[in-house]
């Protein structure tokens, strides 16, 4: 009740005004959003090379404005909207698709659903924080820097709305370069290495990708009649199992690279220590996401026989990544290095999350995306303030800050808890929902899937291999029909596991940082927050505890998306049937309408 | 207008120490001392008052029903109040929702009644800590958390107060964070009660996978439907396993105990308050609001209770060798709650929950006895420096000596009631289906034992006036060994309980004073905001066991009152009602009365003769203890040094954790990253480095090539052919 109360009166009166821009249902909020902070990059382009501070301003001032036009996303956004059966997603606000290169079937077209919209809005409220943490923190190129970060917001925001698959491939490579540059331009010591491992790495995923789409695509051609990379039209395809396998990998490797999954975290912990805050913030908080979004938006949907056998293996190395991750976070010298090794384990809970199929899960593995966002951003934030005092981001470094700096250990108590999953803050609600959800998860057993055999061609009599395919489900009398119920309640148990090595880790970092004597004669010295400081954290505290307290304002606005996929998925996995839950929702508890609806203020007058 | 179910007093209580923590924390720095005492004092003041006022609510709200015996029960029921919506998704769906019954109305006023005397005598206590606004919203914010999960509706408001209390705990032991083993003390607690949250978090899914719902009330309709304890039955014994593994985390149990002596490294008064009156008997709260659940498997039941048991003697034990003032105190709660879990673990939820309320008053009373003693020394804990305290401190004495009397079981105090209710449970109890031959005589049951459903029907069926008729009963050996052996493990552990805390007293308040005369001269009385909570206690410590008389004295001597003798039995019948009237039976019949009064007469007289000893070896001899410790020099050591499961715990765990993060380190640098990632990458440089020489540039070289493709296409188009 409160929240919807207090946060639809409070964004009406901001936004009445842009309330008639809808009622033609014409205003292109979507492209609006995507491209203002390309504006940003053209206002910067104009100035002069040595107004370090107005570059500053106007890299501000571009990133507030694109927040603010995001808000209208959120409050027009219709979480009643009508969803078609059969479709994976329903997008809404959708602009196009128009003809871009009629030639290839190339299509500017842009959407949001309730998947989407999150992570927009996650998007365009770190990056006004991102821009004013690097104010003091990053002296040289300025402008230049100011003009990546605002790149690779068009980017990040244009890969969240695209629906077509060529427009997202452009807008994914195009998030690579910026971070190439920021972090090897403006990072640490070892910035070259760390810059050419973290784009050689993802480009190897990406092109991979990239040959699985042109496959799909000459697909929709050979099927149709009309090539196209219309998102609609990838789905419509039909493919037989083993294409599916193949393509579902592709597809599958490139993201997961990206989240990073284990065994393909290498390139994490490296880039993190060598790019400055602002690279590690965004690259935590927003791009990291990417990977897992890409994983429900198109390898999962696009190929769910495929999905449906890789599951579990997903799902254990999404296990191991959560203990693994947390555990070499644990002994990790070097503060930077613990958050990028707890981001390993937090998106293991986030992945583990979406392979489960039940609403639970998957709303929770949506949620971590968000709280991650929050949590490890604001750790990264917190890491710069110490490093821009100190200079080193050891730990030995440290001890007793908090005698010194006692309103900064408040507000990074705060964001560790979030990070440690304290009930109450945003960190819980999506570990909870997700572990919930995987522990009456009927998805993640293993059917033998991989099993190559050699057969003989009917018609020819040649030899060859072939994947055989395992459709048999166990009856429900044997006790191989138990064997999901424990194999998920193992998985959930184990995972469950990360949430004491979530506290050792940070917490012993905690003490080593902020408590015990204040013995060091420069840590005596250090000054507390400034007012630009305390700007961009309480910010990030308070959406920590926002989302902690008050879940259902997100949780409800996805449910209707995550609904209609399950439902998609349950429908278009051919080899194994029940196997995905699909609840019923709520209608108490889900929003009426948009925010603000143009017909209710027709109604009215 | 007031509801039932929209009785928004219970946001109100949990709502006041919220506000209160929010006011010192944020701008507590700035305001004046007073200010903040006022702020933190007053909101658990209000908290208090609508407490009472909805127990009054609750209490007016009774229905009278009469029962098929014809004798006329109180109905209490439930208040509730739904804040909003919390998480919702899919068919899951939580609210933010409070609810007050029997059960909660004790904790409640223990948690804001004794919490306001604590807090009153921190204003005394902490008056020259210079971040005192820092303390009060720590311990004001304690206080919301502890609301939360004793008001909570349903279990996952429970976990946020179960949660939140071990992050108050956390801040609070390291609340003097410069020092480095004050803060590892902390961190301690809070990662060892993440343990025992993460069995809590998956008796939670297991239990959610069951039932689909995590409502208190929803739950309850489980206990006596045979159908749906079927459902259940089968799974029961993990979830209460898990839970259990949970709660010895929060309340200080074998084998998670280890970090509560640790925790005395906060300022006493949070001692009092968190690790004795109220957080650490949450998890006697959280299995007691579970009852009907936990008394489906009377197999984790006796384990619980052999838990509880030698938890209890362990902890004595080591308490006996202690010289720190408070890590005797410390331990002796870890045996006192050893006690409540024994109780939980036979059967006699009333009796833990008794046991629960007499420890908060007479434990609370000693450790604020013994942070006033610590206030007066000069921070000096060790008690071998002490003695004599009575001279210079008559309030505090005379308080401590009741709380002594209570916690030894002395006739007419509080402690003397409940642990006589403890071991009167332990001697006697029984689950029904420990009975022999239950099964058989409850009727035509087919279906063979150990079935679900035949234990689904044994499970709701009332044993009574199936099986015995009131009259004795065999049981079958796991229930004989349990019975037995618990009940004179408590029986011997409440002789040294006796002993352990007359030793402290005769140590630190008879004898000759051993301070340094410059404590000595500085040795003065606590200020009155101090000596007040202490009085008020001590009342409470005599006169709160008064509600809960045994049986035999009831209803053999018709004094006092039933009304008021059993009091407390009567305010929770309805409570435990599934536990007392279908799983949970006397073995020696219904009104062996006889066989109460062996139990106390035995706990009696193991109280007084450690009473005694300790006189004899304090008092009369004092250089007995000396030759003692003499004779038995290694074991004494090892006792003291608590049997060395810190360091085992230290070397496996800490160590283990550490060095498999070296060890996975490695493997992520060298193996993963190394040679795999880099290999491969290394590979593509080499294979690049070779290929480049075939272009050379060189046009002879170039049409060797061209040569050379050409035959091989021939020579494999001739094959084909």
């Amino acid at each position: 009740m409160l929240e919807a109360m207090g946060l639809t009166t409070l964004f009406s009166s901001f936004l009445a005004l842009g309330a008639p821009l809808t009622e033609a249902g014409t205003f292109p909020w979507l492209s609006v959003v995507t491209f203002a902070p390309l504006l940003g990059v053209i206002a910067l382009m104009l100035m002069p090379k040595e107004q370090d501070q107005a570059a500053r301003t106007t890299a501000l001032i571009f990133t507030i404005g694109t927040f603010i036009i995001s808000l209208g996303v959120m409050v027009f956004f219709d979480p009643q909207m009508t969803l078609l059966r059969g479709a994976p997603f329903t997008f809404q606000m959708v602009e196009g698709p128009v003809n871009w290169i009629p030639m290839l079937g190339i299509h500017y077209a842009l959407g949001v659903d309730g998947i989407s919209l999150w992570l927009i809005m996650l998007t365009t409220f770190l990056m006004p924080i991102v821009i004013l943490s690097t104010y003091s923190a990053v002296g040289k190129h300025v402008k230049e820097y100011m003009i990546c970060l605002l790149l690779l917001e068009t980017a990040m925001l244009g890969a969240l709305v695209s629906l077509d698959v060529f427009l997202f491939y452009i807008f994914w490579e195009m998030m690579l370069i910026p971070m190439y540059f920021i972090i090897g331009i403006w990072g640490g010591e070892d910035r070259i290495q760390a810059a050419v491992k973290f784009f050689i790495y993802t480009l190897v995923g990406s092109l991979l990708m990239l040959i699985a789409i042109l496959y799909v695509y000459f697909k929709v051609g050979a099927q149709t009649g009309e090539y196209s990379f219309l998102f609609a039209d990838l789905a419509a395809v039909q493919l037989s199992y083993n294409e599916q396998i193949w393509l579902f990998l592709a597809f599958a490797l490139a993201f997961a690279i990206k989240v990073p999954l284990f065994p393909f975290h290498t390139w994490l912990p490296l880039a993190h220590v060598q790019a400055p805050t602002a690279g590690s913030v965004v690259l935590a908080g927003v791009m990291l996401k990417m990977g897992t979004y890409g994983l429900l938006r198109y390898a999962f949907p696009l190929f769910p026989d495929a999905f449906k056998v890789f599951a579990p293996y997903i799902a254990v190395l999404a296990v191991v990544g959560i203990i693994y991750g947390a555990i070499v976070a644990m002994v990790q010298p070097d503060v930077k290095k613990i958050v990028a090794y707890s981001s390993v384990s937090h998106l293991g809970f986030c992945v583990l999350g979406l392979v489960a199929m039940t609403p639970q899960a998957l709303q929770g593995g949506l949620f971590i995306m968000l709280a991650h966002g929050i949590a490890t951003g604001g750790l990264f934030l917190a890491v710069g303030i110490l490093y821009e005092r100190r200079h080193t981001k050891k730990i030995a470094a440290f001890g007793g800050v908090a005698k010194s700096m006692p309103v900064f250990s408040a507000l990074f108590m705060v964001i560790v808890m979030a990070s440690v999953g304290l009930p109450g803050l945003n960190g819980f609600v999506g570990e909870f929902l997700t572990l919930i959800g995987s522990s009456r998860s009927h998805f993640l057993y293993f059917n033998k899937p991989i099993t190559a055999q050699s057969v003989r061609n009917a018609e020819t009599g040649e030899l060859g291999w072939a994947w055989l395919e395992n459709t048999t489900m166990p009856s429900p009398d044997s006790l191989q029909h138990v064997g999901p119920e424990i194999t998920a309640i193992i998985l959930t148990a184990v995972a469950t596991l990360g949430v004491i090595f979530a506290a050792a880790y940070l917490l012993w970092m905690w003490r080593r940082v902020m408590f015990g004597p204040l013995d060091k004669e420069e840590n005596k010295q250090l000054k507390d927050l400034n007012a630009r400081e305390l700007t961009y954290m309480i910010p990030m505290v308070l959406m920590a505890v926002f989302m902690g307290v008050f879940p259902n304002f997100f949780l409800s606005r996805m449910e209707p998306a995550v609904h209609q996929f399950l439902t998609y998925m349950d429908q278009n996995i051919t080899t194994a049937k029940g196997v995905v839950r699909v609840e019923g929702m709520d209608a108490q508890v889900l929003p009426k309408g948009p925010m603000i609806s143009s017909d209710k203020e027709e109604e009215a007058h | 207008m007031l509801y039932q179910d929209q009785f928004y007093y219970l946001g109100l209580i949990v709502l006041m120490p919220l506000i209160g923590a929010l006011i010192n924390g944020i701008i507590g720095a700035k305001l004046p001392r007073k200010f903040v005492d006022v702020i933190a004092c007053g909101s658990i003041l209000m908290s208090f008052f609508f407490s009472l006022i909805s127990i009054k609510a609750l209490v007016e709200n009774a229905t009278h029903v009469k029962n098929a015996e014809g004798v006329v029960e109180t109905v209490y029921g439930h208040l509730s109040y739904t804040a909003y919506h919390w998480i919702y998704a899919g068919d899951f769906g939580v609210d933010l929702a409070f609810m007050l019954d029997p059960l909660t109305s004790l904790l409640l006023l223990l948690i804001t009644g004794v919490g306001f005397l604590i807090h009153l005598y921190s204003v005394g206590y902490m008056a020259d800590d210079p971040s005192k606004w820092r303390y009060f919203s720590y311990l004001n914010l304690f206080c919301f958390a502890m609301l939360l999960l004793v008001l909570g509706k349903n279990m996952l408001v429970t976990f946020i107060g179960w949660e939140g209390v071990g992050l108050c705990s956390y801040l609070l032991i390291g609340f003097w964070y410069t020092d480095d083993e004050k803060a590892a003390a902390g961190q301690k607690a809070f990662i060892v009660n993440r343990v025992g949250d993460f069995a809590f978090l998956v008796g939670m899914f297991i239990l959610y996978y069951e039932t689909q719902t995590l409502d208190y009330i929803q739950l309850k309709e489980f206990a006596t439907n045979a159908a749906l304890i079927q459902q259940i039955a089968p799974v029961a014994w993990l979830i209460v396993l898990f839970m259990f593994i949970g709660c010895t985390g929060k309340s200080a149990q074998i084998p998670l105990y280890v970090w509560l002596p640790d925790a005395m490294a906060g300022p006493t008064p949070v001692s009092a308050l968190i690790h004795a009156a109220t957080m650490v008997t949450s998890g006697v709260f959280l299995l007691s609001r579970l009852n009907w659940l936990v008394t489906i498997s009377y197999e984790v039941m006796a384990v619980i209770a052999w838990v509880g048991a030698l938890t209890a003697f362990f902890a004595a034990t080591i308490a006996i060798t202690q010289n720190d003032i408070k890590k005797v105190l410390a331990y002796s709660t870890v045996s006192q709650l050893g006690y409540m879990f024994l109780a939980v673990g036979v059967g006699s939820f009333t009796a833990a929950v008794f046991h629960l309320m007499t420890h908060a008053f007479f434990k609370a009373l000693m450790f604020l006895g013994s942070g006033s003693v610590i206030h007066a020394m000069h921070h000096e804990q060790d008690m071998r420096k002490m003695g004599g305290l009575k001279k210079y401190m008559p309030v505090t004495s005379k308080t401590f000596l009741v709380g002594c009397l209570a916690i030894s079981g002395f006739p007419l105090f509080s402690g003397f009631f409940s642990k006589d209710a403890i071991l009167w449970g332990a001697l006697s109890n029984t689950h029904v289906l420990g009975v022999v031959g239950a099964q058989e005589q409850i009727g035509d049951i087919t279906v063979m034992r150990g079935e679900p459903s035949a234990v689904a029907q044994i499970l709701t069926t009332k044993p009574l006036e199936l099986i015995s008729a009131g009259g004795p009963v065999d049981v079958n050996w796991l229930v004989q060994i349990t019975s037995w052996g618990t009940f004179i493990l408590a029986v011997i552990t409440a002789g040294m309980t006796a002993f352990y805390m007359f030793r402290l007293y005769f140590m630190t308040f008879e004898g000759e004073c051993r301070a340094d005369e410059h404590t000595k001269a500085h040795l003065h009385e606590s200020p009155v905001s101090m000596t007040i909570p202490l009085t008020v206690l001590a009342v409470l410590s005599l006169l709160g066991g008064l509600t809960g008389w045994p049986h035999f004295i009831v209803h053999g001597l018709h004094f006092p009152p039933e009304g008021f003798g059993l009091f407390f039995e009567h305010w929770f019948s309805e409570l435990f009602q599934v536990t007392n009237d279908y799983r949970i039976l006397t073995r020696f019949g219904a009104h062996a009365y006889g066989w109460e009064a062996v139990a106390t007469v035995s706990g009696l007289i193991a109280g007084l003769s450690g009473i005694g000893l300790s006189w004899y070896m304090y008092m009369k001899n004092p250089e007995i203890p000396g030759l003692i410790q003499e004779r038995i020099k290694a074991l004494h050591g090892f006792v003291q040094q608590k049997y060395k499961v810190d360091e085992f715990y230290g070397f496996v765990f800490v160590k283990g954790s550490i060095k498999s993060g070296e060890g996975m380190t490695f493997f992520d640098k060298y193996i993963l990253d190394g040679v795999l990632v880099n290999g491969a990458a290394a590979l593509m440089a080499t294979a690049g480095r070779i290929l480049r020489h075939l272009q050379s540039g060189n046009v002879q070289r170039y049409a060797t090539y061209i040569t050379l493709g050409v035959v091989l296409a021939l020579v494999a188009l001739m094959l084909r052919m």
